[in-house]
């Protein structure tokens, strides 16, 4: 143990020793990425990286989360505990303040949705405090996962990828090149990929607290009577 | 010494933190934070060598990175949970059997 602290102190040391050697100033692709901001369809560089230049990576991050809910269903399938467990532990204050913040969260998600065109913020963004709000709603009592029809988990956990896809096709038959937007459409491909991909960004981190299911009561009842079976 | 410098430093110290824990540790569950300590580390290294550029504005292509990083790590973190579960669930274990001593 001692001789890995070491070997791992040294590398900590190598490592810190050559970002202390780097030059103080570098311009990395700031400039390549402003020069061909006008044309990326919105004013906030980032979002620009991340859904103009660089969107296959977003592509392949919405379908590593999209993975993770899969591999959660497959390996947990559904929240065994329940969440009958936590509305009898449920607290007056908790609700109160889950009544007041939900509408705001809801407001405020929709808000950074937009605003990733010129602004910090963006679906990624969006879909976590969407989702926040989801999982808050569900430690305060609230099972809205029961309104959720059978149906609604599918396409709530596949809409972004779904539209991202399309649009990424569509890309193709008319640039002929994956996700290369046509620069006068940009802006609203970007918001149609952007919209959905939040809403299930959203769902995906739901399900994950939900060990890979939206619907969690109906999963709950078949998983308390498999395990009282074995 | 310049903020960005420090900052990176920091991340890289974060990095062998997370990195000791991960290798060190036996419980899965403190594996699971050290392998986010780590990524955060990371993360603070890209975001801090962005802030390098002469204009001041940061270099947004790092940034969207971690933006992207944080995704795939929550992603990771949920299924090493998942896995974790799964073998409490089974195994009753929750920590790996040890194959130093054999």
């Amino acid at each position: 143990m001692t001789i890995g602290g070491v070997l791992i102190a040294a590398l900590v040391g190598i490592v810190s020793y050559a970002i202390w050697t780097l030059p103080a100033q570098s311009a990395g692709l700031a400039d390549a990425a402003a020069a061909e901001l006008e044309r990326s369809g919105v004013s906030n560089p980032v979002t620009s990286v991340l859904l103009n230049y660089r969107a296959y990576d977003t592509l392949l991050e919405v379908t590593v989360l999209w993975l993770a809910v899969l591999a959660a269903m497959v390996l947990v399938g559904g929240w065994s505990t329940g969440v009958g467990q936590i509305s009898e532990t449920q607290n007056p204050v908790l609700r109160g303040l889950v009544r007041l913040l939900t509408p705001l969260m809801i407001l405020v998600s929709g808000y950074l949705l937009w605003v990733g065109g010129h602004a910090p913020g963006g679906a990624f963004q969006a879909g976590a405090v969407l989702g926040s709000a989801g999982v808050l709603l569900l430690l305060a009592g609230v099972d809205w996962t029961r309104k959720v029809p059978p149906w609604g988990e599918r396409v709530l956990l596949t809409m972004g990828l779904t539209t991202f896809m399309v649009v990424g096709l569509g890309d193709m038959l008319l640039e002929g090149v994956f996700l290369e937007y046509p620069p006068a459409y940009a802006k609203w491909l970007i918001l149609i990929i952007e919209a959905p991909s939040g809403l299930s960004i959203a769902a995906a981190l739901i399900a994950l607290f939900l060990g890979g299911r939206l619907r969690c009561r109906h999963i709950m009842s078949e998983q308390m009577s498999d395990e009282g079976v074995s | 010494m310049t903020y960005p410098t420090l900052y990176a430093i920091c991340g890289v110290v974060l990095f062998g933190i997370g990195f000791y824990g991960t290798v060190f540790c036996r419980h899965l569950i403190r594996k699971v934070m050290a392998v986010n300590l780590m990524g955060a580390g990371v993360f603070l290294v890209m975001i801090a060598l962005a802030a390098r550029t002469p204009s001041g504005a940061p270099d947004p292509i790092p940034h969207a990175m971690v933006l992207t990083g944080i995704v795939v790590a929550v992603s990771a973190t949920a299924l090493m949970l998942a896995l974790i579960r799964r073998l409490h669930h089974q195994t009753g274990l929750t920590e790996l059997p040890d194959q130093m001593e054999h």
